[in-house]
């Protein structure tokens, strides 16, 4: 790919951020930053109990409150058949509680008033009569004879939610009867959460003269929830705005409709008033999407030199009270088929049940292209325990078992075909970087000295970037996405996008593809996303699909847009198209390099000397249907050392290479991976969204849902290999997702690592200092 | 979240605030820094009819050495022990704790007179405090009374303060020469509480035996707890690794933890008894410069 | 409801005044009474520091301090960095240095910043990360703020500001 100059600041170079000059100035505008005439403000009722039957709801003394104006209860939903809606993953969600709450937290009323603090007042007073059910917290119960039903609502009277199997279950189960070796761990997953640093809120606007419904919204997909809103709500698409303002992180949490959104909808239908609703932080944790819950097993069967035979895989997935998963419609438990990984196992079976419990719904993907997090985490930690059984070193393990460079494009056992890949690549520099062998001696002789460091290996791959269409689908909705590109007559362009930035940058990253593919400057491309009224319709930004499809997208739409232009420049250079040489910026003729058109003398042309048979304009649209996914990897390779007096492990040093293909910007892919590792980190040593034996949530704020600071969060070194993706236009894959799908197994694989010599082979997540020290004391070592 | 409405108070001078609070009663309560009391009100785990805000009260706010005490002001910010020459000097044991006490801006508004009366063993003044051996000045309708710290914590979120008292200073005897004291934290992440935490104050005599120790614990227990049996324990005896040990076991033994989320309670006790032994060596370099 | 009281303060440099009930928090005064959004809400429990906002020089998390309490006082937020129309070297810090990706934290963060290095101009790594810990980051696994201070830092010693 031809590198453009840093005034056109095409693909490669490290632009500095348009979007950054109104953050810094405290002018970004987030939905909570929306202010309109007249706005009221909407507060919602939680059930205070994980499984209970509603048996009354009293409004009247929070009716009495000054400033309210209306409280909306399940009863009143169900009257316009809005009690319940459907979730991303065929199942339904109530929005209200009718008949029963189902867990903690729940969404039981919602009071609207003035302003919020009337609202909090008010609904603080709507007295709720519950009487308590038997409730399901441990999924493993969820199967049992007498385990509580909780979804009365269904045809089926269980907890189930579904089975889902992949792979040659015959063929596997040969491959492990004959296996020379053959390892097993026991992982979690635990339930966390994205908790972005802004919570989840809408305004809802109802103009009843118009009746046009305009909806700010914490969305990462507005096209698709406009969309539900139109088929839950009746109300006719074209009416219906969905605007996604700036949005302060989304980590997957702000893809799925919450019951706030449409209670805020309803309450501005009915009062035509604009509403305001914005959840707390509490009630971010407690309600809102969760993500992981995998509770699973794997099994690799291997010959006694560690080559692996099969990988049997099977998984109990918690989804809370509602299948709320947002993930496509052909894939239950999302793409956790990649579980096997960077390795080339010629069998391979794996098979997950899903089960309703009391707790929150959801789960999410958690900055995941759907489960990708659980498979490599399972993977990695399961060819360590194999290393382990074998007595060999992890890094020997994994290089044996690599998918060669020279395989791809590889088929997995589990079904799919793997782009492009270079492990052995990734690994090498990996290890040069961090010094491999100087820290193996160290770790020898530590041992010996009774100190514990351990060092964690992760060369993970990842699958991003869904559709293809064949393949891929939300609600029936092909998972396609677009871009749309006009270019103004002075040659400044903007353009648009189906996807929608959390953070990600955007505004800058799609217009150096645009700078790129048509040598207009980046600075002169401005990115518009999320006003469907406005942008073209697509799935939206999550499961790091927005190079990889809009990305796709904007690169095609700008090849079209410059094969008119050479037909604009054929004519004002009077030359035919095959005499046209590009170079970024400009056409001009073989031979003849004076004898040229810039794009903006081009564009200009477009609207003011448009060639005999021309349509007037320069622009394009496309709809991007990606031809199979992208398969970024990298290896990650974690120190850590562990005080044995308090059971506290500190992470000393930390190597990431990447390879997420050709890089549009370096600095916002370092940065990506920056805040990924900081995430995986988090989840690996401090974050449980856990529940008592009464259902009560665990974890349900900030001062026990821990996000690390400054001070705790490891320094980064990070470093990169280059395996472009073979059918992306631009050979990109993706990358936001990476570092918190590969790092949480490089760190437990660490700190298991530093305990491997006292005979431990796995340790759940999070890893906190109790946990080890009770292993210590347990060991001897400390206590 | 939203707090509830209350009447907002906001007195000139000690006996008005004194005053305000015998108005009105149980449900009056002092704004300090309000960095505890603020989020339990936006939790609503707190509502108090009246607020009496004792920030425009000056002359509450000092650190200053005087008659063999270093007096603090009730209304002093934890961020002014940080910048404090003299705690910087001479006070080893308090300048740890102001550094680990939530975060900054918390600092920066928190009182060292509200981390006290708040009466949370979750703080972590007052371990420091009970190591240290201080005094508590509190002021009410008669006049100032002063309270030995050994008196101060009764329970759970109760002190020995009246409805009507305010905690107007700490006194903290001077530490004779050889003196020294740490303050070391186990805490998940900065901002958190204590897993456990465990403050100790040394005074060492000419041979390096010790001469007098101060040892406070928090977080474990429904009050904070002075663990007077290792004090005893390391008196007149030279601080070797089997002074250290057994000290640290008798603090450990002291200490009545809960199980909760930052551990359980077999492992708090574990913690403790480390972290006393790192303080008590820690202090004991400090004492022995 | 409790009567509203006259709140007056100095914002940004400009008097401004508003009536309020003694509850209101200062963060929902200064973004709803005043207008001024820059400042963010993050949480319920004041931890994450998006609200901090500078009263008479030292940061304070504005969502854990009334409103009430505020009147008569020097409030700062991140619209007042701009100096004459000019970034302050704080703010070109986070964007030189990709110190900021949702930018929901970042005004918080140039407020904790920005009251680091009055306090010390030139702080080493420890001291930075210290500074920020009451400030919540989820995207940039803070490494990049630590440049974008240490960018601002030694921009302010060349008489940058």
């Amino acid at each position: 790919m031809q590198k453009t100059s840093a005034e056109i600041s095409g693909m490669g170079h490290s632009m500095k951020r348009k979007e950054d000059s109104r953050f810094i100035q405290g002018k970004g505008n987030y939905v909570d930053d929306v202010n309109l005439p007249g706005m009221v403000y909407g507060h919602m009722v939680r059930s205070p109990y994980a499984h209970a039957r509603l048996k009354s709801i009293n409004t009247d003394a929070a009716k009495k409150v000054p400033g309210v104006l209306a409280i909306i209860t399940g009863e009143d939903l169900a009257k316009a058949n809005l009690a319940w809606m459907p979730t991303l993953s065929n199942d339904k969600q109530m929005v209200l509680a009718t008949g029963k709450v189902l867990f903690q937290a729940q969404e039981v009323a919602f009071v609207v008033a003035e302003d919020r603090y009337a609202a909090a007042d008010a609904a603080e007073l709507v007295e709720v009569e519950y009487e308590e059910l038997p409730v399901l917290v441990d999924p493993h119960k969820a199967m049992d004879a007498d385990a509580p039903l909780l979804r009365e609502d269904r045809t089926e009277k269980n907890n189930h939610i579904f089975h889902w199997e992949v792979g040659d279950k015959a063929a596997t189960d040969k491959a492990f009867k004959e296996a020379a070796v053959v390892s097993k761990v026991n992982a979690l997953s635990p339930r966390c959460h994205p908790a972005p640093l802004e919570t989840c809120g809408c305004v809802a606007d109802f103009n009843k003269a118009t009746e046009k419904l305009t909806v700010w919204l914490t969305s990462q997909a507005p096209h698709v929830h406009r969309t539900v809103f139109a088929l839950v709500g009746g109300i006719p698409e074209q009416n219906i705005r969905i605007i996604s303002p700036d949005i302060g992180g989304g980590f997957g949490n702000k893809v799925p409709v919450y019951p706030g959104y449409v209670c805020a909808v309803v309450a501005s239908l009915t009062l035509g008033l604009p509403v305001k609703w914005i959840e707390t932080r509490s009630e971010n944790l407690q309600s809102t999407g969760f993500a992981r819950d995998y509770h699973m097993t794997a099994e690799i069967a291997a010959d006694k030199e560690g080559k692996v035979k099969a990988l049997r895989v099977k998984t109990l997935a918690d989804h809370g009270a509602f299948n709320a998963a947002a993930q496509p419609t052909k894939f239950p438990a999302g793409l956790f088929s990649i579980c096997t990984g960077s390795y080339e196992f010629p069998q391979s079976f794996c098979e997950v049940d899903g089960v309703y419990t009391n707790k929150a719904p959801g789960g999410i993907a958690y900055r995941c292209s759907f489960r990708v997090t659980e498979a490599a985490y399972l993977i990695e930690r399961a060819m360590d325990v194999l290393a382990d059984d074998l007595k060999m070193d992890p890094v020997e393990l994994r290089k044996k078992n690599f998918v060669p460079a020279a395989k791809f494009p590889y088929k997995s056992p589990l079904g799919w075909t793997y782009d492009s890949g270079d492990y052995h690549a990734a690994m090498k520099l990996a290890l040069d970087t961090i010094g491999y062998d100087a820290l193996l001696k160290e770790q020898a002789e530590k041992r010996k000295k009774g100190e514990l460091m351990g060092i964690g290996i992760s060369s993970f791959t990842e699958i991003v970037g869904a559709g293809p269409a064949h393949t891929f689908d939300i609600l029936g909705i092909k998972m396609f996405d677009s871009a749309e590109i006009r270019i103004h007559p002075t040659g400044k362009a903007i353009c648009r996008m189906g996807t929608k930035s959390q953070g990600q940058g955007h505004e800058t990253t799609y217009a150096q593809i645009v700078a790129q593919e048509l040598g207009i400057p980046a600075k002169d491309v401005q990115v518009e996303e999320g006003d469907t009224d406005t942008a073209p319709y697509g799935l939206g930004t999550y499961a790091s699909r927005s190079t990889p499809t809009s990305g796709a997208a904007t690169a095609m739409a700008a090849r079209k847009i410059k094969e008119k232009a050479r037909k604009i420049a054929a004519f004002l250079l009077e030359v035919s198209e095959q005499d046209l040489e590009w170079e970024p910026g400009k056409f001009f003729v073989k031979g003849a390099p004076s004898k040229a058109k810039t794009i903006q003398e081009i564009a200009f042309a477009a609207y003011t000397n448009i060639p005999p048979g021309l349509e007037a304009g320069l622009e394009a649209v496309d709809y991007y249907d990606p031809p199979n996914l992208t398969f970024p990897f990298g290896t990650y390779i974690a120190v850590v050392d562990i005080d044995k007096g308090t059971g506290e492990i500190k992470v000393r040093r930390f190597v990431a290479v990447d390879d997420c293909g050709n890089i549009i910007n370096p600095m916002i892919v370092e940065g990506q991976i920056h805040g990924g590792l900081t995430e995986g980190f988090a989840i690996a040593f401090m974050q449980e969204i856990g529940y008592d034996e009464s259902g009560n949530v665990q974890g349900g704020t900030f001062m026990d849902y821990l996000i690390p600071t400054a001070v705790e969060t490891p320094h980064w070194e990070t470093g990169k290999t280059t395996t472009p993706s073979p059918h992306h236009p631009f050979g990109a894959k993706g990358i936001g997702e990476s570092p918190n799908v590969g790092s949480p197994a490089a760190f437990v694989n660490a700190v298991v690592d530093a305990l491997s010599h006292l005979g431990v082979k796995h340790i759940d997540m999070p890893i906190t200092p109790w946990k080890v020290w009770n292993i210590l004391k347990e060991k001897g070592i400390t206590g | 979240m939203i707090p509830p409405a209350f009447e907002y108070l906001r007195p000139k001078t000690v006996p008005e605030a004194v005053a305000l609070l015998q108005q009105h009663g149980d449900d009056a309560k002092i704004l300090s820094g309000g960095q505890s009391l603020i989020p339990m009100m936006k939790l609503r785990l707190a509502r108090p009819s009246h607020l009496i805000d004792i920030n425009r009260i000056s002359g509450l706010a000092y650190i200053k050495e005087d008659g063999g005490f270093l007096k603090i002001g009730g209304l002093t910010r934890e961020a002014e022990l940080e910048g404090s020459d003299v705690v910087r000097a001479k006070y080893p044991l308090l300048l740890d704790t102001a550094t680990v006490i939530a975060d900054p801006q918390v600092r920066n508004l928190a009182t060292v007179g509200g981390n006290l009366a708040h009466g949370d063993p979750a703080n972590d003044h007052p371990a420091t405090m009970l190591a240290l051996g201080v005094q508590i000045v509190a002021t009410g309708a008669k006049g100032a009374r002063v309270i030995a710290i050994d008196d101060f914590f009764v329970s759970l979120f109760t002190t020995s303060l009246q409805h009507d008292e305010i905690l107007t200073e700490i006194r903290i005897p001077s530490p004779p020469p050889r003196s020294g004291g740490a303050y070391v934290k186990l805490e998940r992440k900065v901002g958190d509480f204590a897993t456990a935490a465990v403050a100790v104050q040394l005074t060492l005599d000419d041979k390096g035996a010790v001469q007098k120790a101060g040892i406070g614990l928090t977080n474990v227990g429904a009050t904070p707890i002075r663990a007077k049996s290792a004090e005893d324990a390391l008196r007149g005896k030279k601080l070797d690794a089997a002074t250290i040990g057994q000290a640290a076991q008798l603090a450990a033994d002291a200490a009545q933890p809960g199980s909760d989320l930052r551990g359980p309670a077999e492992y708090k006790k574990g913690l403790i008894k480390e972290l006393t032994k790192r303080a008590l060596t820690r202090a004991a370099e400090r004492a022995g410069k | 409801m409790a009567k509203k009281e006259l709140i007056k303060l100095k914002i940004n440099g400009k008097e401004r005044e508003a009536a309020a009930e003694p509850r209101l928090l200062l963060v929902h005064f200064i973004r709803e009474a005043l207008g001024l959004t820059g400042t963010h809400v993050g949480c319920d429990t004041s931890n994450c520091g998006a609200c901090t906002v500078i009263m008479n020089g030292k940061t304070v998390k504005s969502c854990t301090v009334f409103a009430v309490q505020a009147d008569g006082a020097e409030v700062m937020t991140v619209e007042g960095l701009l100096q004459n129309g000019a970034l302050h070297p704080l703010q070109e810090g986070f964007k030189e240095e990709h110190g900021l990706q949702c930018g929901f934290c970042t005004p918080g963060m140039l407020m904790s910043t920005y009251a680091l290095l009055q306090k010390n101009p030139q702080p080493s790594e420890e001291q930075i990360r210290w500074g920020i810990s009451g400030n919540l980051c989820r995207c940039t696994g803070y490494q990049n703020i630590v440049k974008a201070v240490q960018f601002a830092s030694k921009k302010m010693a060349q008489g940058g500001k």
